[in-house]
């Protein structure tokens, strides 16, 4: 049980590239940290350094107050779980879960008892005598789970330890990984590229970005109130859209319509600094069937019609698509989101996404009118895309570069 | 064989995945035959042959010098040349040469494999520099040990022995072929080591680390038991080789003072001593110690080895 302190730590390789920019991070004893991002965004090198299986180029690594920057791996009493979950081929599961205990020279007995106790809670008591070659592969995780967990060390490090799982058991094991830290209450460091992972698990969530750390704040905080376009577009699923916009007298003018400007966005715009060129940011979930909507709550919104492309029934609710016309929102942080997801897992940027109640009449083709509350509506800078709108007041955490 | 016929096989079934069940296996089967037919007829046609044929000439009496002496006498030859002591010397020889010289390149070939793998600037400088004696051919670099050594001339003999012959003297003799042996093999074993090294994955050993694994535990117990089946191989090749060791001591002592090998008295009764018979029974018991090694070796894959058993099957 221990807090972890980054205090500007550097990763600079030989090469002279550097993979991680002087990140500041506070984790709390017994706190459940998500530290998620695109490939190359250097969460793993932060993990690695946490762990001490890389070193530190500037900066101090606390752990528990101790700075340990110079300690092997060994030393640190944390333990990891990789994503090849890393079990020895030749020791069986128990031998496997005993490996860390034996090498700390603990007595048989105790051994034991520990590798007994951690096999019934992840349930693989009646594997303990089978190699790992003939497990499934989530019973596999479990073990590596085991090894890490009977050792009660003052921190779990996991690198990516789901990835290798296929998409049902991700699911069951992601609550069981829950479960589990909320039970030994272990500070736990966890590094996902899965947004819906860093969602569900964390207690809070560090986004990065090239080596730099974009927003820390709890899961509903980056969801809320996304300190950048970068946070926005990752975060959530179906992504945010985005569109262009101008502000024109009062107005803000979107391929949409003419959006009036309410208090809170003529507030974000008063700034001296404010462009005028701008991007719009709405989620799926803040549209809604203008059939739909009571009096009272249609004066804080906006209307428009447009032609249905497609609905997707979930049941629980629609998913709508509309064509934009005109032209996209263009922005360096877009770009790198359209890469990281491989153009695949975002909406073509000239696509629409609205989630309707399920009661909505729209259908393919004909034209809908659509309701999107302006409450709700993010402006963005295209130049630095940092958000406009965030409310001063709010604790977003912090934003680098 | 069997590997083969098996490897060959299982190409064939990739080829026509869509067969039928009964007449698609068998003609798969057929198939499979087909494919390791040249290979087989190869095999057949280039060691068979002079096996059977060196069988049959050491059931004769069969001396070149007085052939119309020649005659079946069934395993007289195996009498004669088992209870020599001429022929046990030999052995004992080549198996202290084989023993020693394995061992010791065991452990230099595993040091200079883990150099190699963990080499980071000029890999290729020193992967290259590591294979030169082995690029060398033996006899070549058996005259240059033997001039090295020779008294008077070799800066060796010079350096060590100013006032004896160490080549004319058993003990030290045979501690040269063992030196130009593994002078000579090391790289070899390096090389198969080297290959098993990759077989160890990288999160392998961080999470031997993280465990608490010194340097020398990450070794011994997650990267050697991992590479075993590597190691196995290594061995097994290095024994079988090794224990045919010829060249080094025909050059080095030409067998003089007892530093015969076994391949080296075969030689001598069959090439110089045209002894048919006595040299054919030598080579068909250098090959059946060959085969007894490669079967014990064999057989401890078997019970040993991941990946032949079905522990590892479900990869």
């Amino acid at each position: 049980m221990a807090d972890i302190v980054l205090d500007k730590v550097t990763k600079k390789y030989p090469d002279g590239t550097t993979a991680v920019h002087e990140i500041d991070l506070e984790i709390a004893d017994g706190e459940f940290i998500i530290l998620v991002g695109p490939s190359g965004c250097g969460k793993s090198t932060t993990l690695n350094m946490i762990a001490g299986l890389e070193d530190i180029s500037s900066g101090e690594l606390r752990i528990a107050g101790e700075r340990v920057n110079d300690k092997a791996p060994k030393d640190r009493d944390i333990a990891m779980v990789f994503q090849s979950y890393a079990l020895y081929p030749n020791m069986t599961v128990g031998e496997n879960m005993a490996f860390p205990l034996k090498l700390a020279k603990l007595p048989k007995a105790e051994i034991d008892k520990k590798v007994a106790e951690a096999a019934r809670v992840l349930e693989l008591t009646e594997y303990l005598g089978r190699k790992p070659a003939n497990l499934s592969g989530g019973q596999r995780q479990r073990v590596a789970m085991g090894r890490a967990i009977v050792r009660s060390p003052k921190a779990f490090l996991m690198d990516e330890p789901l990835s290798n799982l296929d998409a049902k058991l991700r699911v069951q094991m992601r609550t069981q990984v829950s479960r589990l830290q909320k039970q030994l209450n272990t500070t736990t460091v966890y590094v996902t590229h899965d947004q819906t992972e860093a969602m569900t698990l964390g207690d809070r969530v560090v986004v990065m970005r090239g080596g730099y750390i974009q927003q820390v704040g709890d899961p509903q905080t980056l969801y809320d109130n996304p300190v950048n376009l970068f946070v926005a577009g990752f975060i959530g699923s179906p992504s945010m859209n985005f569109l262009p916009a101008t502000v024109e007298e009062s107005v803000l003018r979107t391929p949409l319509g003419d959006l009036p400007l309410n208090d809170r966005l003529r507030r974000s715009l008063s700034g001296a600094d404010a462009p005028r060129q701008l991007i719009v940011g709405i989620r799926p979930e803040h549209f809604e069937d203008a059939a739909l909507i009571e009096e009272h709550q249609r004066a804080k919104g906006f209307e428009f019609t447009m032609p249905v492309d497609l609905v997707e029934s979930m049941g629980s609710d629609k998913y709508v698509y509309f064509t934009v016309e005109g032209e996209r929102a263009v922005s360096a942080d877009l770009e790198d989101l359209t890469a990281d997801a491989g153009g695949a897992d975002l909406p073509p940027q000239d696509n629409l996404v609205t989630r309707l109640s399920a009661e909505s009449r729209v259908r393919d083709g004909v034209d809908a009118r659509v309701w999107m509350n302006l409450d709700k509506i993010h402006l963005f800078d295209p130049g630095n895309g940092h958000n406009i709108t965030l409310n001063e007041g709010q604790d977003a955490g912090v934003a680098t570069p | 064989m069997s590997v083969l016929s098996r490897e060959k096989a299982a190409s064939g079934a990739e080829a026509a995945p869509r067969a039928g069940l009964s007449e698609g296996k068998k003609q798969e089967r057929r198939l499979g035959w087909l494919l390791c037919a040249p290979a087989a007829f190869v095999m057949v046609a280039v060691t068979a042959y002079p096996i059977l044929y060196s069988i049959w000439l050491s059931l004769q009496r069969y001396d070149l010098k007085f052939p119309e002496n020649r005659e079946f006498i069934g395993l007289a030859n195996y009498v004669t040349v088992l209870s020599n002591d001429y022929w046990w010397t030999a052995f004992g020889v080549t198996m202290l040469i084989t023993v020693i010289s394995v061992s010791v390149e065991l452990v230099l070939g595993m040091g200079l494999a883990l150099i190699m793998h963990r080499t980071i600037i000029g890999r290729g400088l020193v992967r290259t520099s590591a294979l030169i004696p082995y690029g060398i051919v033996t006899v070549v670099a058996a005259f240059s040990w033997r001039y090295a050594w020779t008294p008077g001339t070799g800066y060796l003999a010079n350096l060590f022995s100013p006032e004896g012959a160490p080549l004319t003297e058993r003990a030290s003799a045979l501690a040269i072929i063992i030196f130009a042996e593994i002078w000579k093999t090391t790289p070899f074993m390096a090389l198969l080591l080297m290959a098993g090294l990759a077989l160890v994955p990288d999160d392998l050993l961080k999470a031997a680390s993280m465990d608490g694994a010194s340097w020398w535990q990450r070794f011994t117990k997650v990267m050697l038991p991992v590479m075993k089946p590597a190691i196995l191989v290594a061995l097994l090749f290095r024994t079988l080789d090794a224990f045919r060791i010829f060249d080094n001591i025909y050059v080095l002592s030409a067998g003089a003072n007892e530093t015969s090998s076994v391949s080296m008295i075969a030689y001598n009764n069959l090439m110089k001593g045209l002894n048919l018979g006595i040299g054919s029974t030598m080579s068909v018991l250098i090959f059946l110690t060959v085969a007894i090694i490669a079967f014990i070796f064999v057989k401890l894959f078997g019970t040993a080895a991941p990946g032949s058993s079905d522990d590892e099957g479900r990869r």
